[in-house]
Order: C-alpha cells, then structure tokens, then sequence
C-alpha cells in the first residue's frame, strides 16, 4: 500500500460526515458528524505533510484542532440554549430565530 | 523538502537511517508494520464512523465517534506525526467527546431523532449526493495521486524531534496565525459563557421576598392575591364567592365558567343568653339526677 490509501480513508470518512450532516435531524448528532469531517480533513493534512516531508501539514492540522475545539464550545452552548427553550434539540423545531 | 528552515539544520545519522529504510521498503510503498496498522486501524474508523451516522440512539453515535477517533489519533502517530496523535487522543477523545457526552445527558438520553421526512425524499437525495461524492473523492484521488512517493519527514530528524519541529514552526513561521487563536480561544470562552448564563438569570425564579417587594412597589395589580372561593358554613363550593367585609360579594373571586351560587344570609337570630343554655342544661341534668 502507499500513502495515498490514507487520503481515500480520509475521503470516505468526510462523505460519511457530510451524509450525516444531511440525514440526521438531532442537533448534537448534526455536530459531531461536523467533527467526524474536522477529523477526515486533519487526516488528510497529515498525510500531506507526511507525502511531502515537511511540518507545515500537521501544524495546519493543529489549527484545526483548536478552531474545532472553540467550535464545538459554542456550538454545545448554542445547542443548550436553544433546548432551554425550545424543549427540543432537533434541527427541525427550531425554524425561528427568536424563541 | 527544502521550503522548511529547519532542514538547514546539521542532521547527523539520518541519511544513513533513510537509506537503510529506502532499501528495505520499494519506493511508494510503506513498510509492513504501517501496513497492517492501516488495514486494522482504518477499517475500524469506517465502521464507528458509519455506526454513529446509523446509531439510532445519540450516546452511541458518541462513543461510536470516539472509536473513530480513538483511530485515527493511532493513525497520526503511525504517521509520523505522534504530537498530533496525543493531542487527538487528549483533545477529542477526552475533552470534546466528553464535552458531547455531557450535553447529551443535559439534553435528555431519550430525545432521539423523529423518523419522520420533513422534506419529501431527503434521506434518498443525502444518500446519492454521499456516494457521488465518495465516488469522486476516492476515483479523482486514485486516479491523480497513483505512487505517492514517501519523502521522510525531514523536520523530524531535529534532535528535538517531532514535537521540537512543530513548536519551531510555529513560534517562528506561524507565529501570527498562533496569536490568533488566542483571540479566537478568549471570543469563544466568553461566548460559552454569555450564551449560559444569561439565559439562566433571566429564567430564574423570583424569591417570595422579591415577589413581595414587587408586589408593594406597585408591580402587580393589586397588592394581595385573589380572593379565593367563600367557604361558609351553608356550602365550601368554589362556586360560592367570597364576601367583602362589608358583605357584599367580592367580584374577583367569582369564576367565569361556573355558575356561581347565591348566597342566602341566614335570618338575623335573637341575641341568645349564653347562660340560659347553660342553666337549661343544668336544669334538665338535675332532672335526670332526681328522677333516679
């Protein structure tokens, strides 16, 4: 096998995301396939750098790593806010901005 | 290869290392211990990823998450690239998938997802648009990228390694995109923070001291509660109004879907003598007495 069979792990972990993005309807569930995406791209990333034999590749993954962890933060508070009033934390109940 | 500063630097054995490597491996292939990491590790984080996105119940999507995870850190550090793979292990494993845990128990572990299609024929188009797009990924990837020769991390021969590689870079070369994200750590602290509090201030229930306060500074209506339903001795019904201490009948506690019911003032009685009742009972007691 070569290297190249990390990036089309990669590629299908990112599809997989994005489906679940697409099918699931509970909010949480929408977030972490979000972070399932994070992590395919982080891979990919990685194994650049690795294909390239230079750094730069991880220390982007690393950016990631942190603008995913803030995400995730704001996103939860986000989530919890609306459940909070809402009752619900499905991505179909909250179709007003407001309440 | 030569676009990182750091490959200025004196590497003392690792040509000799590589070239040693180089020959025992073909050239574009990885070695076979990678080999088998690959093939176990990433079957592995294509079941737990396709388990989370089918898993009915939300906590097992999340643990089904931290397996892929938990593998793709394993992944990194086979990888050549083993900071990243302990800061995936700690980060997400530990703290954001955690993190994702807790609010999953906040929220409630039965608020599972509705079944039903609020767009008609969603779930058929997510699954082409899926495929289509794996398909594309995967065929573009296998088609451009047929022998990717792997080049040896050269930043990792650094006598600080790997993690003395990364800190130099980007404390030197990525120093600005690093600051910023402590601008973007601080926002998004606050933000966390603002959206769970304020909230919770708004909603929280006033003490029975504030309600009386309130109530005294002219917040309210009128400074007591409603009058409650009369009880006499004639009737408790809720449908009986209270009366005013005038006698007449206090508006306010009548309700609007009952019936109310009169209320008739019993016939003003004679001023009784108290001591008459008592003399009388006396007198028969002493009747019973004598006539044993």
């Amino acid at each position: 096998m070569t290297p190249t069979y990390y990036l089309l792990l990669s590629a299908l972990l990112f599809s997989i995301g994005a489906v679940g993005v697409l099918v699931r309807r509970n909010a949480i569930v929408v977030f972490m396939c979000i972070e399932l995406m994070l992590n395919a791209v982080n891979l990919t990333l990685v194994t650049f750098a690795r294909i390239n034999g230079g750094l730069d590749g991880q220390v982007m993954a690393f950016f990631v790593m942190v603008v995913a962890a803030s995400e995730v933060v704001v996103g939860l508070a986000i989530i919890m806010s609306i459940f909070r009033t809402r009752r619900s934390s499905s991505v179909d109940d909250a179709n007003l901005l407001k309440y | 290869m030569t676009a990182l500063p750091m490959t200025a630097l004196p590497m003392t054995a690792s040509p000799m290392i590589h070239g040693v490597l180089a020959a025992a491996t073909p050239v574009g292939q990885v070695s076979l211990g990678e080999a088998i990491a690959f093939w176990v590790l990433g079957p592995v984080a294509l079941a737990g990823a396709l388990g989370m996105v089918f898993a009915r119940n939300a906590v097992h999507s999340a643990l089904l998450l931290a397996v892929t995870m938990l593998s793709l850190g394993a992944l990194y550090m086979v990888e050549q690239a083993p900071f990243l793979g302990f800061t995936q292990i700690i980060v997400y494993t530990g703290a954001v998938m955690m993190l994702f845990l807790f609010v999953l128990m906040l929220v409630g572990r039965d608020s599972s997802d509705s079944v039903v299609e609020v767009l008609r024929g969603q779930r058929l188009a997510a699954a082409v648009l899926g495929i289509g797009l794996a398909g594309l990924l995967v065929g573009a990837l296998a088609g451009a990228l047929p022998v990717a020769a792997d080049v040896p991390i050269d930043a990792n021969d650094v006598p600080a390694g790997n993690v003395g590689g990364l800190g130099k870079l980007i404390f030197t070369q990525y120093l600005f995109p690093f600051e910023l994200t402590s601008a973007l750590l601080i926002t998004a602290a606050l933000g966390a923070m603002l959206l769970a509090f304020s909230q919770s201030r708004n909603a929280a229930k006033k003490t029975q001291r504030e309600t009386v306060e309130a109530r005294l500074r002219g917040e309210h209506a009128r400074i007591s509660p409603l009058p409650g339903p009369g009880v006499f001795a004639t009737s408790n019904s809720v449908a009986t109004p209270a009366l005013l201490p005038d006698g007449s009948v206090a508006p306010e506690s009548l309700s609007e879907l009952l019936e109310t019911v009169p209320v008739t003032p019993s016939p003003p009685l004679e001023p009784l003598d108290a001591r008459a009742l008592t003399a009388a009972r006396a007198e028969r007691a002493a009747e019973k007495e004598e006539g044993e």
